[in-house]
């Protein structure tokens, strides 16, 4: 069977391409090697450890979900729709992607905190935000949630609204045709798009610290946990960073194979 | 750790870049005094206003000299210190991390306390939950915020509750004295558990409330000198300085007791 | 089911109005950027008119003067595009069963009215491939069966053969002939075949406005419109099938190759060729090939770098050197000849 070799690359490009490559792979070998192997069960098996994997997974995943639910919409309009002010709106929406998280969980505390700009009518309604496991959620959607909007809008671009308007003569009506036709069209997108999501909940640092505070099993997700146990317990922290990159792996992994085939 | 690793980098690069800078300063301007020398110290950094003070007294004394500091975590200037940073002087935030220098790099030398630092109540300054006493931290519907068990001031927290026999229930744990002031000066949380300094150094934006079971746990501060200095005379000067009464008078001026 | 279509878009000079009678097929001709896209997406109700009024069957699609404006899902408007755009994640009958289904039918009913319409256009054996499995002709035959599944007041169709191979246009076209024969519908395109084999009728676009209309051959034989003339430039014979050849009314014989199903005797076709394939001789030269025509020049004009010898059913294009060489002029008597593997034979 013959191979397709498609155009020669220049054969600079392949210097500075493994170079790259090293720089980010032998961080990972490094984590590696520096693990104590021995203990290394009871270290990630620890309560604190256990405890901070759990909150992780499952405020990864219920921000995941909030993402998939306000950014699908979000997409649509972005991409669907005209209006005025709209590359404007694009550029404030995608703001989480290129702002320090810090200022992420400053802007939500100020927003959502005790003196934020909701704060007197969430405690008018009796509802603490801070210092609680939705306040983690939040963080993490607020720098998560570019990510699937980025991704599902390119993919609606891409699939253009052809098949949509044969779909409405037939007459399937705009929610039916949400449902069979654009949804199915830019899966592989969305679902890119959810996983880039969650890989980034679960790395998510500095808003989730600045906004929600750390509680081991209330807010003290997999990264805060290893940020502290550094202090006191650096090969606890290695075990974790290690947990931490495979599940991330196994994340990307298991959702890749579903973009390619399609 | 990734992320420390990291910032450990940066850190030595910028040390790195100053002391480059200050060598070229010292080739290019050859109209002052022969050489310049800079004295590198690491010291916590609840102690970056003392010893930058401090840092501009001894170069005022020293000609030719130039103090550069790194301030951080004890643990994290500690972890520096065994990856080779190249520190002249070392003052660490406890004795626990200082302990964790190993002979190797102490140079033989025991370090010696310079000061001390206990904790204080700091709460927002309309202080929303009445808080007056230690007791009160444990009252219900207070947010009280305290340092993470693995890090000094979370363990003197641990230590002086359990010394009164109350036990706190906190909304979070933080890494670090920072983190918790800055959830009290956002207003996010009722009260806190920082040290005298911190609410002396956040002035009118906290309320400070001493409490006094606090001198159950004492943080004592020690300094040594680093093995392998090149500047040992230069650096068991700049100790002596912070030991004396010049020292001393800054430190106490913070809110730093004697050791 | 009739349509009477009345609209003007500004920003694309579009000032149009025309009527569709129940049951007729009207070709909608023109050239690139005539507004012939813009009068299907009007109907369809992808397009809103500045001013006027589309009404189809009695119902207001849309009307500038009291608001309406049906949602292209209410239109019971079908639209097939020069491309199939079969739903590529659903199998060809899932395609078809789709119009059913969001019309509120019952899912086997929707599937069994999908296999009937596979079975119509002749690709039930694939009703259970993928867009992706078929070929491009089978495709916009399954696109066709989506289209007609809805049973649609209105067909329209945006160049349904365009995008097809030369040797399976045929064979849809005729299959397009015998579904169009009692449905209204309005068929863009530029290719004068699909005009005369599938259309009743004609409109000619141009800039944005009718420039000539009538019943089909009326129009493409006396072409008023430059591009009219042009576009009827193709040698157009009609006759009746007789064994393996076409014989005209006057008793010429014409052979050919036949595209689409073969036709049987006595069925009426049409033998077309292309001016570009007709070689003109004097009048009395001997051996004659197989299709041969005897014709008196009535004009000739210059067509890019040929010349175009028109005499009253056929015309020719040929080169300068050869109107010299062989003298030709209005009003002399010729002998056109095409070889048989130049022409194309059409079932009516």
């Amino acid at each position: 069977m013959g191979r397709d070799r498609g155009v020669s690359l220049p054969r600079w490009v392949f210097v500075p391409a493994v170079i790259g490559a090293t720089f980010v792979v032998l961080p990972l070998i490094a984590i590696i090697t520096k693990v104590d192997w021995s203990h290394f069960g009871d270290l990630i098996t620890s309560d604190s450890s256990r405890a901070a994997l759990w909150l992780s997974l499952r405020t990864s995943a219920a921000s995941t979900v909030l993402c998939v639910a306000i950014g699908v919409p979000m997409a649509l309009v972005l991409a669907r729709t005209s209006f005025p002010g709209q590359r404007l709106l694009r550029s404030l929406v995608l703001l989480p992607l290129v702002l320090p998280p810090v200022v992420g969980g400053l802007a939500l505390l100020y927003t959502f905190g005790r003196r934020g700009l909701l704060g007197h009518v969430l405690e008018v309604m009796n509802i603490q935000i801070a210092f609680s496991t939705i306040a983690v959620v939040m963080a993490q959607t607020f720098v998560a949630l570019p990510f699937l909007v980025v991704s599902l809008e390119g993919s609606l671009r891409t699939a253009g609204h052809r098949y949509e308007v044969v779909a409405a003569t037939l007459g399937a009506s705009p929610s039916t045709v949400f449902r069979r036709i654009t949804l199915p069209l830019v899966m592989p997108g969305l679902l890119a798009g959810a996983v880039l999501s969650f890989a980034r909940a679960l790395g998510e640092f500095g808003a989730t610290i600045t906004f929600a505070g750390s509680l081991q099993g209330v807010t003290r997700t997999l990264p805060l946990e290893i940020y502290l146990q550094r202090e006191e317990d650096p090969n606890a922290a290695v075990a974790l960073s290690l947990v931490l990159v495979v599940v991330a792996v196994l994340v990307i992994g298991l959702a890749r194979p579903e973009r390619a085939r399609l | 750790m990734l992320a420390s690793r990291f910032r450990n980098a940066i850190l030595t690069a910028l040390a790195a870049v100053v002391v480059a800078a200050s060598l070229a300063g010292c080739g290019s301007d050859k109209s002052k005094s022969a050489r310049t020398t800079t004295l590198t110290v690491y010291a916590a950094s609840s102690l970056t206003g003392t010893f930058t003070e401090l840092g501009s007294k001894f170069e005022a004394a020293h000609a030719g000299v130039k103090v550069s500091f790194s301030f951080g975590g004890s643990s994290d200037l500690v972890t520096q210190i065994e990856q080779g940073a190249p520190a002249d002087v070392f003052a660490s935030a406890d004795a626990g991390n200082m302990d964790k220098l190993t002979a190797e790099h102490l140079d033989g030398r025991t370090p010696k306390n310079f000061a001390s630092n206990t904790l204080e109540i700091v709460t927002p300054p309309d202080n929303p939950a009445h808080i007056s006493s230690f007791a009160d931290l444990a009252k219900k519907g207070v947010d009280l915020v305290i340092c993470a068990a693995e890090v000094p001031c979370g363990s003197a927290a641990q230590a002086v509750a359990s010394n009164a026999g109350i036990n706190l229930a906190p909304v979070s744990e933080e890494e670090s004295v920072k983190d918790v002031l800055a959830k009290v000066t956002s207003g996010e949380a009722d009260a806190g558990l920082v040290y005298v300094t911190d609410v002396k150094a956040a002035g009118a934006t906290v309320k400070g409330i001493t409490f006094p079971e606090a001198s159950t746990a004492v943080n004592t501060y020690p300094i040594t000198t680093v093995k392998g200095s090149k500047n040992l005379t230069l650096a068991t000067e700049f100790v002596e300085l912070v030991l004396s009464s010049t020292g001393q008078t800054v430190l106490a001026d913070a809110g730093f007791a004697q050791p | 089911m009739s349509l009477d279509f009345r609209a003007r878009v500004d920003d694309r000079g579009l000032d149009v109005e025309f009527a569709i009678a129940p049951g007729e097929t009207v070709a909608l001709l023109g050239p690139n950027g005539a507004g012939k896209s813009s009068v299907l997406s009007l109907v369809a109700g992808l397009l809103h008119p500045d001013s006027g009024q589309v009404v189809l069957n009695g119902r207001t699609l849309v009307s500038t003067s009291d608001g309406t404006d049906l949602p292209p899902h209410r239109r019971h408007v079908a639209l097939l595009a020069q491309q199939p755009l079969l739903f590529p994640h659903l199998t060809l009958r899932e395609n078809v069963a789709f119009g059913p289904r969001s019309l509120g039918r019952p899912r086997g009913e929707s599937r069994n009215q999908a296999d009937l319409w596979l079975a119509r256009v002749g690709v039930a054996d694939l009703a259970a491939r993928k867009p992706a499995e078929v070929s491009g002709g089978q495709g916009q035959r399954a696109a066709l069966a989506r289209a007609l599944a809805v049973d649609p007041q209105l067909l329209l169709l945006d160049e349904p053969l365009a995008a097809l191979d030369v040797a399976v246009a045929p064979d849809l076209r005729h299959t397009l002939r015998q579904l169009l024969a009692d449905r209204t519908a309005l068929l863009v395109t530029h290719d004068v075949l699909d005009a005369l084999l599938l259309a009743d009728r004609v409109l000619v676009l141009d800039h944005g406005r009718i420039v000539e209309h009538g019943p089909t051959r009326e129009v493409l034989s006396h072409p008023r419109s430059p591009y009219t003339a042009q576009l009827a430039g193709l040698n157009l014979l009609s006759g009746t099938w007789q064994d393996d050849h076409v014989v005209l009314p006057d008793g010429t014989t014409v052979h050919g190759l036949v595209a689409g199903p073969p036709p049987s005797s006595g069925e009426p076709v049409v033998a077309t060729f292309r001016p570009h394939a007709v070689a003109i001789y004097p009048d009395q030269v001997a051996g004659s090939p197989r299709n041969s025509f005897d014709v008196q020049i009535t004009e000739i004009e210059p067509l890019g770098d040929l010349f175009r010898v028109r005499t009253e059913r056929l015309s020719a294009d040929v080169t300068a050197q050869a109107v010299v060489d062989l003298g030709l002029a209005a009003q002399m008597p010729v002998r056109f000849s095409v070889k048989a593997t130049e022409v194309a034979i059409y079932g009516l």
